[in-house]
């Protein structure tokens, strides 16, 4: 035993002193020695050689891309009007076969299937046996995820997480106003740099120049709560949420301390108007910083962007969109919430290979004259939806746990009911 | 095959599934995923809610008996353990009624005697979607409900009932006053049934 522990340490020593120079040193203050980008370029060499083999072995499967459906009216007639006829209820039929074999939206709260595989079993629905050597690469590649990558990335996060605790809590001792604030600021930054070294995260951004700015909204997709991440990587944000017990409350209120977030108790949050009137008080102090939402409510998988919902559209503020797309190809970001647990979920993200993934500030956007709330919201959605490369669905992210409301089949009824008496002359009188 | 609990799909079923409904093998192990990810309780079957979670099933008008054409009358041990749940087997053999019928050349390797997607079979699919007591008659009731379904509270109960009467009236040859398989056949002679009741399926 007394050998073991003459050897541990020392490795450990080792481990750490690695960890803080190759890693932690340079996220801290935003510089890249380039080990990444290594690291990153022999990963895509790699899934090349691998892709290359399973397309020799079999025809790579072309994938459907449907026409987005956004509840269309399903026409069951040539014309714009006719009488009934018997043939009618095939349209309606046809229509509902199709959305039980692929349809728009409950694909849209499972992963993203891939074109082609990434040496990752959880992406590949049809895993076969394909060859002794890519079964080889696969193995070399679960060690390396789980033996290599695992602990390094778990070591980071916990470093990241307790500096940001602690470093936001010494910075809410100061008094002194200005100091403060930009102190508050360098700690936030450097912890959520640690942090997204600590998913092998490798971020784009584009659009410098329209980085949202004090007194203004912050508009997103929702795919993750590691978006939170990825954007607070390049700027500071007042996080708007619920207010959570453990670990989670602990870093809120740490937060909290050295510049002002907006956490709502459970019972605040039912009250629209009191939120609507704490968000505009914040957004109205030019000093604070600008608020990052979510307007989808709920994590969707990234190849679409859905409903907006128009709350965050009453505040007033300016809405700075952000179109953030993950590449799948290194690692599913996309969190199913009824699949898995967080910490589950943390799991996955930290065994993939890399969190790679693009992020675009758009130019700010303002609600015009005449534009009531949902239109101004499905405006920024189609903007973000446009430059993230995204299906711009109208369906309602609610739609992953609730069922679907009534009136949408009254909508169709309504059509069809136009179409077949549409020209009443020609009925016979009773 | 049957009523397993299990969730993996042998080669033999899908041997089975092949012969009996004329997918491809990579077809059916597409549509496998799918029927996988509609069963929320991971049970190898699905039940009417597990459709109803289909958004845009739930908003079409007919979605209800397009779902049920799923449940067969009487526990058929095939295709369904229970009543209100339908197994991968019961699910493919529904969908074969759509597959295109010029699929059929290229797959010799169906069992003897009509497949599925014929234009007879596809025909039956559509009657009985009105014929809910499976008596082989349409009546003028069964027609009324379909028709109701499908216009909501748009259009009043007289003018539903003369075009439900014109409509039996046009079809029925021999007097009975309600539509049989082979009067629904004639009138639907000039329909391109095979295309308006086929859809693409991924190979």
């Amino acid at each position: 035993m007394e050998g073991f522990w003459a050897v541990f340490f020392p490795v450990l020593r080792v481990w750490f002193t690695c960890l803080v120079v190759l890693i932690m040193l340079p996220a801290m203050f935003g510089i890249s020695l380039g080990i990444t980008e290594t690291y990153m370029k022999i990963l895509i060499k790699t899934l090349e050689w691998a892709t290359h083999r399973i397309q020799r072995a079999s025809r790579a499967e072309e994938i459907l891309k449907h026409s987005a459906s956004n509840g269309e009216f399903i026409q069951p007639k040539s014309a714009d009007h006719g009488d009934f006829t018997l043939s009618d209820v095939l349209y309606f039929t046809r229509r509902g076969i199709e959305s039980i074999v692929e349809d728009d939206v409950t694909q849209r709260f499972t992963s993203e299937e891939l074109v082609s595989w990434n040496l990752l079993t959880r992406t590949n629905n049809n895993f076969q046996y394909i060859s002794l050597r890519l079964t080889v690469l696969w193995g070399v590649g679960v060690v390396v995820r789980y033996c290599i990558l695992l602990p390094l990335r778990i070591t980071l996060t916990a470093i990241g997480l307790s500096w940001l605790v602690i470093g936001t809590t010494m910075v809410g001792f100061l008094p002194n106003f200005r100091v403060k604030g930009w102190l508050s600021e360098l700690v936030h930054l450097m912890c959520y740099r640690i942090c997204a070294r600590g998913l092998s995260a490798t971020i784009h951004y584009h659009n410098k120049q329209n980085r949202p700015k004090r007194g203004g909204i912050c508009v997103a997709n929702h795919t993750s709560p590691i978006d939170v991440v990825i954007l607070a990587n390049d700027g500071c944000y007042a996080m708007v949420g619920q207010v959570h017990g453990g670990l989670m409350g602990v870093v809120q209120r740490a937060m909290e301390r050295s510049c002002p977030h907006i956490w709502f108790e459970r019972a605040e949050m039912k009250d629209r108007h009191l939120v609507t009137q704490r968000l505009r008080d914040h957004v109205n102090d030019k000093t604070k910083l600008p608020i990052l939402i979510f307007p989808e409510g709920t994590c969707i998988n990234n190849t679409s962007v859905m409903m907006f919902k128009k709350g965050s559209f009453e505040i007033g503020g300016t809405i700075y969109p952000v179109a953030i797309k993950y590449d799948p190809q290194f690692g599913d970001a996309f969190w199913n919430s009824s699949k898995y647990s967080m910490v589950s979920y943390l799991l996955r993200m930290m065994t993939s290979w890399a969190i790679v993934c693009n992020v675009w500030y758009l130019p700010p956007m303002a609600q015009k004259e005449g534009e009531d709330a949902v239109q101004f919201a499905n405006r920024v959605k189609s903007t973000i939806a446009q430059q993230g490369g995204l299906v711009d669905l109208a369906w309602d992210g609610g739609l992953k746990r609730a069922k679907v409301k009534d009136s949408f089949k009254e909508q169709q009824q309504k059509k069809y009911s136009h179409m077949v008496v549409g020209d009443d002359s020609r009925f016979p009188q009773p | 095959m049957g009523s397993r609990a299990s969730s993996l799909l042998r080669e033999e079923d899908i041997e089975e599934i092949k012969k009996e409904t004329g997918f491809s093998h990579s077809q059916i192990t597409r549509l496998y995923s799918r029927f996988h990810s509609l069963d929320k309780g991971e049970n190898g079957a699905l039940s009417r809610e597990d459709f109803q979670r289909i958004p845009e099933l739930a908003i079409n008008p007919l979605g209800d008996r397009i779902i049920n054409a799923f449940f067969p009358e009487g526990t058929n041990k095939k295709y369904t353990a229970r009543e209100d749940q339908v197994n991968f087997r019961g699910f493919m053999r529904t969908l074969a009624h759509f597959r295109p019928v010029e699929d059929n050349e290229k797959n010799k390797d169906l069992t003897s005697g009509e497949p599925l997607n014929s234009r007879t079979n596809k025909l039956h699919f559509a009657f009985q979607l009105y014929d809910l007591d499976r008596d082989d008659k349409i009546s003028r009731d069964e027609l009324l409900q379909v028709l109701r379904m499908m216009v909501g509270v748009n259009i009043s109960d007289e003018q539903l009932g003369s075009i439900a009467d014109r409509t039996i009236q046009e079809a029925d040859t021999n007097g009975d006053m309600c539509i049989s398989f082979s009067e629904f056949t004639k009138v639907l002679e000039k329909v391109d049934v095979e295309q308006k009741m086929s859809i693409r399926f991924l190979h």
